[in-house]
């Protein structure tokens, strides 16, 4: 039931979006080590995802406008994301894009209800090119997607979308904001349990003055110059100087405290509180778990040598990430066969590779859209800045029915092709339920649910292998395979 | 007795239990049991509701003080008396719903509700009001456990989650509660028709069948599955339903809608979870009774206006208790945003045919210094514990036994709503 054999369609499945036909040939004579190589050291493949968009042998995009402007309409930016997990020839980088956005949860609906529909698109999705302005944090996310983790939270910290998303923007020594000053540490690095209340009121302080400031011709509620666009700011007027101090060590001397500053140089304050969080122990700690979670196993608790291993690689490469993947990836938690389907897969994960197994000939992304909202994840729209509820918490009857239905679609969408792509394969029900199998990969499957798919397929009656009863066939079998308990693990 | 009973022994607490049980308590159970067919639903205001404009303490002087540009203007509120601390208040101005309900004595209003050492955390916050344990974000939820308390076999559909996530108050070890998001397309889905996709449906209603020996996770989706799968045909049933009132075009609206939907048809559902969210409020609560806030107020008392006119009108409102709660009340002083922060004390709401509408409690004092308030006078205390309330839906509504759910005797402080 493997693509190529079943650690590499493991390793392709978590730091990727699994196994495609294209993809075959170039993993196929690779160890297991040369192919986390490949994937982590990604920067020797081009970069030419966004390049291919509009190609007819790729999955399509357009919106229900009939515009495709993925840099200042939300629907085409999701489609582009789509459109890049599913044809990238950089799949960590997408994949670790995916985490960043749930690590770092921020949600369009916020940066609308301030900015309106084009800022906030261009807050969460521009791609540096054609207009002006920073770039959207999913590029952000990009960029950094292997790398340095302090240097992240620092840009993240000055991210527009941010600065809307936590409220920064309005952040000043009159009135603190605390809601980045929280969340920095309860989400983003340490974890609860590790600052106190005060810590939160310090926190806030040190980030008065990061603020935005929108360009010459930007105004707020005017979003007509699609060239306008709004960037960070320091201003040292709003920023309180006075000394700040926390319950953990925030330099290198174990000092506590964040001392007085003038305001022109007050912008440290965040740099040093920044630095502080990322080399905690318990942030290194944190991210191990969660790396845990996202590519070893949601089924097994995370094994206390595994976190020790990871947070001591991420402090001794001063907080890289590429390192931590490498060891994740390698290391023998991740390939034992137990941590093979340990997941459950998130609703992207799963419609991403339902469409690199089962075809994208003429696929529309734009149709992706409320099914993927229906499963519970909507890219750019997580439900809170706390992320996705991952693992089990996407499973329910609600959302199992949800991914049944887009497994019926997608099967339907592709009915001709899999007729017509499977039948030199298919002489035998027995022989296109094997060949089935070749590309479409659930989790294996017992002795019921295989003899409940044979016994659809034989239900066909006389079996001629071709036309419209292979048609047929094939797509209700790719919607039961696709729709299965078994696919959902990952 | 026969469930409380069973419950007891259980737990190892027999005797303790029977012998604190006043008699009312006993006939509170046989009341309830007399009717089997009560439900509870359960309605979650996401983010952190701002519990001081929702029920507003309109001659507090601190109150205009303190949030000089999101407070609700005395003039515009919808008062409803005085409290036992002699606190003037009022409802927010886009509650008018809401207020019809409190004027016809069916409305309770529990003022301060929390726990010790609230937390500020979102996520910890919702997870405690789920356990029902401040000392606890993990773990099974106060309403999987009334459900663990029913007897077996459990009907699929006694609970009804009309979000997509199962919330940690429904989760249960034994007990699957269906999330029904949408109803309308809680249906089965095939690229084909007629009797293919008939047997398509009996393959994988036989597939998820599968017990899925030695793979517990694999047993979990299975089962989420054939919940879907069995309970398809019910759930379209609920959904032909005309109601007698129109519902707000809104998410929570046709979530109210479906809910009163199951009711009406009878499908047996003893509790119903709802959500709305919008409530972490940092930023543009909107001052003068309008803007932000003031449309999340609208959401909220409109669609229960419909929902309550609603099963009135069709002689079930006697029947069915509504609960309103969110994780947390929020800071008293507005920040720079015109917003305001995570706080402590909040507001629960009781409504329906059977609740005595009221207010309950006392609201804070909000000048700073007041024993009322706690963290440097930044938050409201806490002033009945929010498992009071849950005790008084589980004694008196439900007829079960608070104390082995709750894990604890919440009874004395319990306002009583019924």
């Amino acid at each position: 039931m493997a693509q190529l054999n079943p650690d590499i369609d493991h390793l392709l499945r978590r730091a990727g979006f699994g196994v495609s036909a294209a993809d075959a040939d170039t993993f196929r004579d690779m160890s297991t080590s040369e192919a986390v190589e490949y994937l982590v050291n990604y920067e020797g493949r081009p970069d030419d995802v966004d390049a291919r968009i509009g190609r007819r042998d790729h999955a399509q995009v357009a919106t229900t406008k009939e515009l495709f402007a993925p840099d200042i309409d939300i629907d085409s930016a999701r489609q582009r994301w789509l459109f890049r997990m599913i044809h990238t020839r950089r799949p960590l980088q997408e994949k670790m894009a995916l985490f960043w956005h749930n690590h770092f949860a921020t949600a369009y609906s916020k940066l609308v209800a301030d900015s309106g529909e084009v800022q906030a698109t261009k807050m969460l999705a521009h791609k540096r090119g054609v207009l002006r302005g920073p770039q959207g944090q999913i590029e952000l996310f990009r960029q950094y997607a292997v790398g340095n983790y302090r240097d992240l939270l620092l840009e993240v910290a000055k991210d527009p979308a941010m600065l809307v998303w936590l409220d920064g923007q309005s952040n000043s020594k009159a009135k603190p904001q605390e809601n980045f000053g929280r969340e920095v540490m309860e989400l983003f690095t340490v974890g609860v349990d590790y600052y106190t209340e005060q810590d939160v009121y310090a926190a806030a302080r040190v980030f008065t003055g990061w603020n935005l400031r929108g360009s010459s011709d930007y105004r707020r509620d005017d979003y007509g110059d699609v060239n306008s666009y709004q960037e960070f700011v320091y201003n040292p007027e709003r920023h309180d100087t006075g000394a700040k101090t926390f319950s953990f060590p925030i330099y290198a001397n174990g000092s506590h405290t964040i001392p007085e500053r003038g305001e022109a140089e007050g912008i440290q304050d965040g740099i040093d509180l920044i630095t502080a969080l990322a080399f905690h122990p318990e942030t290194a700690r944190r991210l191990a778990r969660k790396f845990w979670h996202f590519f070893v196993s949601e089924i097994q608790p995370p094994d206390p040598t595994f976190i020790d291993s990871a947070a001591a690689v991420y402090l001794q490469r001063g907080t890289d990430i590429r390192p931590v993947l490498q060891f994740v990836l390698n290391s023998p938690w991740f390939t034992d066969p137990s941590a093979h389907y340990a997941r459950y897969s998130w609703p992207v994960e799963y419609v991403v590779r339902a469409i690199r197994e089962v075809g994208w000939q003429n696929l529309m992304l734009d149709r992706m859209r409320s099914p993927l909202a229906n499963m519970g994840q909507q890219l750019f729209e997580p439900p809170n800045v706390g992320g996705w509820p991952l693992g089990a918490g996407w499973i329910s009857t609600g959302t199992m029915l949800a991914r049944t239905h887009f497994a019926a679609t997608l099967a339907s969408s592709q009915r001709e092709f899999l007729g017509a792509s499977l039948k030199p394969k298919s002489q035998t029900p027995q022989a296109l339920f094997n060949a089935m199998l070749e590309r479409v990969t659930p989790a294996p499957l017992d002795t019921v649910p295989a003899e409940a798919l044979m016994t659809y397929l034989f239900a066909a009656g006389v079996w001629n292998g071709g036309g419209e009863q292979l048609n047929t066939r094939a797509s209700g079998l790719a919607r039961l395979l696709v729709g299965s308990s078994e696919y959902q693990l990952v | 007795m026969a469930i409380s009973r069973r419950l007891f022994i259980r737990h190892g607490v027999a005797t303790v239990t029977l012998g604190i049980a006043a008699p009312s308590f006993l006939s509170a159970i046989a009341h309830a049991q007399g009717n089997p067919s009560r439900r509870l639903v359960v309605v979650y205001l996401g983010g952190g509701n701002d519990a001081l404009n929702t029920l507003v303490s309109y001659r507090d002087p601190a109150y205009y003080s303190r949030r000089p540009s999101i407070a609700v203007p005395a003039g515009q509120v919808l008062q409803v008396g005085t409290d036992a601390a002699g606190q003037a208040l009022g409802l927010h101005p886009r509650l008018g719903g809401l207020a019809n309900i409190f004027n016809e004595g069916r409305l309770a209003l529990v003022q301060r509700t929390g726990y010790q050492n609230s937390s500020r955390s979102h996520f910890e916050a919702t997870d405690i009001y789920g356990t029902a344990n401040p000392q606890s974000t993990t773990g099974s939820g106060w309403l999987g456990r009334y459900l663990d308390t029913l007897p077996r076999p459990l009907d699929s559909l006694a609970a009804w989650n009309t979000t997509g996530e199962t919330p940690r108050a429904l989760l249960s070890g034994t007990s699957g509660v269906p999330a029904i998001p949408n109803a309308n397309t809680y249906t089965f889905a095939s690229p084909n028709r007629g009797a293919v996709a008939l047997q398509e449906r009996v393959a994988a209603q036989t597939m998820a069948s599968s017990p899925a020996p030695g793979r517990p996770h694999l047993a979990l989706v299975n089962s989420c599955n054939l919940g879907a799968l069995e309970t398809l045909d019910r759930v379209a049933q609920a959904t032909a339903y005309t109601p007698t009132i129109a519902y707000p075009n809104n998410g929570f609206g046709l979530a109210l809608r479906t809910v009163a939907g199951a009711i009406a048809r009878g499908i047996g559902s003893r509790v119903f979870w709802l959500s709305t969210g919008g409530y972490d409020t940092h930023a543009g609560q909107g001052g003068g009774g309008g803007g932000g806030y003031a449309n999340l107020m609208g959401t909220l008392g409109d669609g229960l206006w419909a929902f309550y006119s609603d099963i009135r009108n069709q002689g079930l409102a006697s029947d069915t208790t509504v609960i309103v709660f969110s994780e947390f009340g929020r800071r008293i002083s507005e920040n720079g945003s015109a917003g305001t922060d995570h706080g402590a004390g909040g507001l629960m709401m009781a409504l329906g045919g059977s609740v005595r509408g009221g207010l309950y409690g006392t609201a804070a004092s909000l000048a700073p210094g007041h024993p009322t308030l706690e963290n440097n006078s930044g938050d409201v205390r806490h002033e009945t514990d929010f498992r009071s309330v849950y005790a008084s839906l589980l004694d008196q509504w439900f007829g079960v036994n608070s104390v082995p759910i709750l894990g604890g005797d919440f009874r004395a402080g319990s306002p009583a709503i019924f």
